[in-house]
């Protein structure tokens, strides 16, 4: 599904990835686990292809394509979608507009009030401008809902449990489960999906099938998931970026 | 002397008079002349082409969920008519033959001496509209007016007056434009409004004029106790130069005065548009919205809150996109507290649309020309308070048309 190959990637002039490579198969999950600063966000906007993230070297394949150059609009149409962890607000924008676009172009019917209420979003929720005075986990819920609307192949996840209160974290992690196909049988699976996450919380609800943790823009080290999260647990990041050297 | 001859002198004086802003438009490049149009039975027997041009600017040849009309072409009133009780609407003309005391309302809210637009629309008086609700009439379906300018360099001077009696409510919708064969023309509109005690009138300009077209309404209107004005303004195609700085007067307690405009400017469009509130009375309130919007064009965006008495509240606020490379808009808003125990605010914004809001949209499947359209839309689609719904879909229109058109 996702193929990507000594991928370099400057932002502003800087070099943030050194050489990536990831490869994720359809019905796959994964994590990816890393500091502040050590290129997740980076990773997942440039799969994404945010202008601001240049590739300098290296190319990302998606369903046996290059994408590597491809603007943003033709990569969400073939199959990739993404959640952001803050995302900006769009004045005069309705919530549920957006959400019947993703949807159209998903070219499914898609009953927006109904799902909404799945994700514990009000029907009059749907009538405010995106993001437009969301609380963080408001934010969170209605960018799954965007998502669940454009049902894409490949889902990225950036920090989807951030900001999340205690009561919907459950409701999140589901939500993403049903996205990815976490809720079926592993031969059944189609979607794949990449989380980025920091502190690892969400995987105790969404298992991830592999782990990856970044370190100054390289794989450092990949793994099961719950070993990782356990390593970093106990000796930190640094020993990752110890282990690397 | 008499009224009529003082008035007459006044304007002859102020013949060369340049206006306060906007460019000085030479008025001796165009005729006050234009040859007589013929009265129609009804709107639908007007050229085809007329009818269409006009549908886009809020005229509905039909008639269709509309009190009343009002159609004139050049200097000549074609139509004019009304469906509701107690609701007049005729030509300017007509209503001064048939009232008398219609001449203490002439020339009241606006000197014939302002400018030279001003003169010239007492001088060269081509007509214009009287519409009137009487005492307690209270009219829901809009009444329409539309001045259409289809003579070659002609200039369009007309006077209009409205006059919302006690207690009344009406809902006027205005379509100016210009035949889209005509390449040279101005249009001078003098508009008085009378909103007396506790009446309510909106007022919805949608304007579509040409390239080469220039614009100088010239507006006044008195608000008195508990009445409310509300005033929308929408220009979203070329124009050469349109200037107006229309003066709302909140006279009576509790009189409020509403204002909105949506403009659009491509290259070569010069808009200098604002208005102007002074509360004069105790618990006044006004509201002047702007969002403008400038494509290579230049726009003026001009906003005036003047306090005379305590106790009166006002807020200003005038947000300009920037889309592409070209194009001005220069924002002005002034607060003028003359009295202590006063409450007027201002925010003012001009920018570009951020990236990350277009990237985020494109993340969702739109193309980078449908997210900056939905995101213009979005910037346009203003809550107007007070408008019944017939209306609230005419502005939208407007702005659903012009921005499949023009981006």
């Amino acid at each position: 599904m996702l193929d990507i190959q000594n991928l370099h990637v400057e932002v502003d002039g800087k070099p943030i990835l050194k050489g990536l490579d990831l490869h994720v198969n359809e019905g796959e999950t994964h994590a990816i686990f890393g500091q502040n600063g050590s290129g997740k966000t980076t990773l997942v906007l440039t799969i994404m292809g945010f202008p601001r993230y240049r590739v300098t070297d290296g190319r990302i394949l998606f369903k046996k394509k290059d994408i590597t150059d491809l603007p943003v609009y033709e990569r969400a149409r073939l199959g990739i979608g993404i959640s952001f962890q803050h995302p900006p607000a769009i004045h005069g924008v309705k919530l549920k507009d957006l959400v019947d676009i993703a949807a159209q172009h998903s070219k499914r019917t898609f009953k927006t009030e109904e799902v909404a209420e799945t994700v514990n979003i009000p029907p009059d929720f749907l009538t405010r401008d995106v993001n437009f005075g969301f609380s963080g986990g408001e934010v969170k819920r209605t960018e799954l809902l965007q998502l669940l609307a454009q049902n894409p192949d490949l889902v990225l996840l950036d920090e989807p449990d951030s900001g999340v209160d205690l009561e919907n974290i459950e409701l999140v992690g589901e939500t993403i489960n049903k996205l990815l196909d976490r809720d079926k049988r592993s031969r059944k699976r189609r979607k794949a999906g990449l989380i980025i996450t920091h502190a690892g919380g969400i995987l105790k609800i969404v298992k991830a099938d592999r782990a990856h943790v970044l370190v100054d823009g390289q794989i450092a080290c990949s793994g099961n998931p719950g070993e990782l999260l356990t390593d970093i647990c106990e000796l930190g990041y640094e020993e990752c970026v110890k282990c690397q050297r | 002397m008499s009224k009529v001859d003082e008035l007459t002198k006044r304007a002859e004086k102020a013949r060369g008079k340049k206006a306060a802003y906007g460019p000085d438009i030479p008025l001796e490049s165009y005729t006050s002349n234009a040859p007589a149009h013929k009265k129609v039975q009804t709107l639908k027997t007007l050229p085809p082409n007329y009818q269409s041009q006009s549908l886009g600017v809020g005229i509905d040849a039909k008639e269709d969920e509309r009190s009343g009309s009002y159609f004139q072409l050049d200097t000549s009133v074609v139509y004019s008519k009304t469906s509701a009780q107690d609701v007049e609407v005729l030509s300017v003309t007509e209503a001064l033959d048939k009232y008398d005391w219609l001449k203490d309302y002439w020339w009241k809210t606006v000197a014939v001496d302002a400018d030279k637009y001003t003169a010239q629309a007492a001088l060269n008086f081509s007509n214009g509209y009287f519409i009137r609700a009487k005492a307690g009439a209270k009219t829901v379906l809009p009444i329409q007016a539309c001045m259409f300018l289809a003579q070659e360099s002609l200039s369009q001077n007309v006077h209009n007056i409205i006059i919302a009696e006690e207690g009344s409510e009406m809902h006027i919708i205005s379509g100016c434009r210009t035949a889209e064969e005509l390449s040279h023309g101005i249009h001078v509109g003098v508009s008085e409004f009378f909103i007396k005690e506790g009446a309510k009138c909106s007022f919805s300009m949608i304007h579509n004029w040409g390239p080469e077209v220039a614009v100088r309404p010239r507006s006044g209107v008195i608000i008195e106790k508990d009445a409310t004005f509300i005033n929308n303004y929408v220009c979203l195609k070329p124009v050469k130069s349109l200037q107006m700085y229309p003066t709302l007067r909140c006279v009576g307690e509790n009189a409020t005065a509403l204002s909105y405009s949506l403009l659009y400017a491509t290259e070569g469009s010069h808009m200098d548009v604002g208005a102007r509130v002074i509360l004069e009375a105790e618990r006044c309130k006004a509201d002047v919205i702007a969002r403008t919007i400038t494509n290579g064009g230049e726009i003026i965006s001009r906003g005036n809150l003047t306090a005379l008495h305590g106790d009166v509240k006002g807020h200003l606020e005038c947000r300009g996109l920037m889309l592409g490379d070209h194009g001005r808009i220069f924002a002005v808003p002034e607060l003028d507290g003359a009295v202590p125990d006063v409450d007027m605010s201002h925010e003012a914004a001009v920018g570009r649309i951020a990236e990350e809001e277009i990237t985020y949209l494109m993340t969702r499947g739109l193309s980078e020309d449908e997210a900056t359209s939905a995101i213009v839309r979005g910037f346009l689609d203003v809550e107007i308070k007070g408008v019944p719904p017939a209306l609230q879909e005419e502005m939208r229109r407007a702005v659903h048309t012009t921005e499949g058109m023009g981006l």
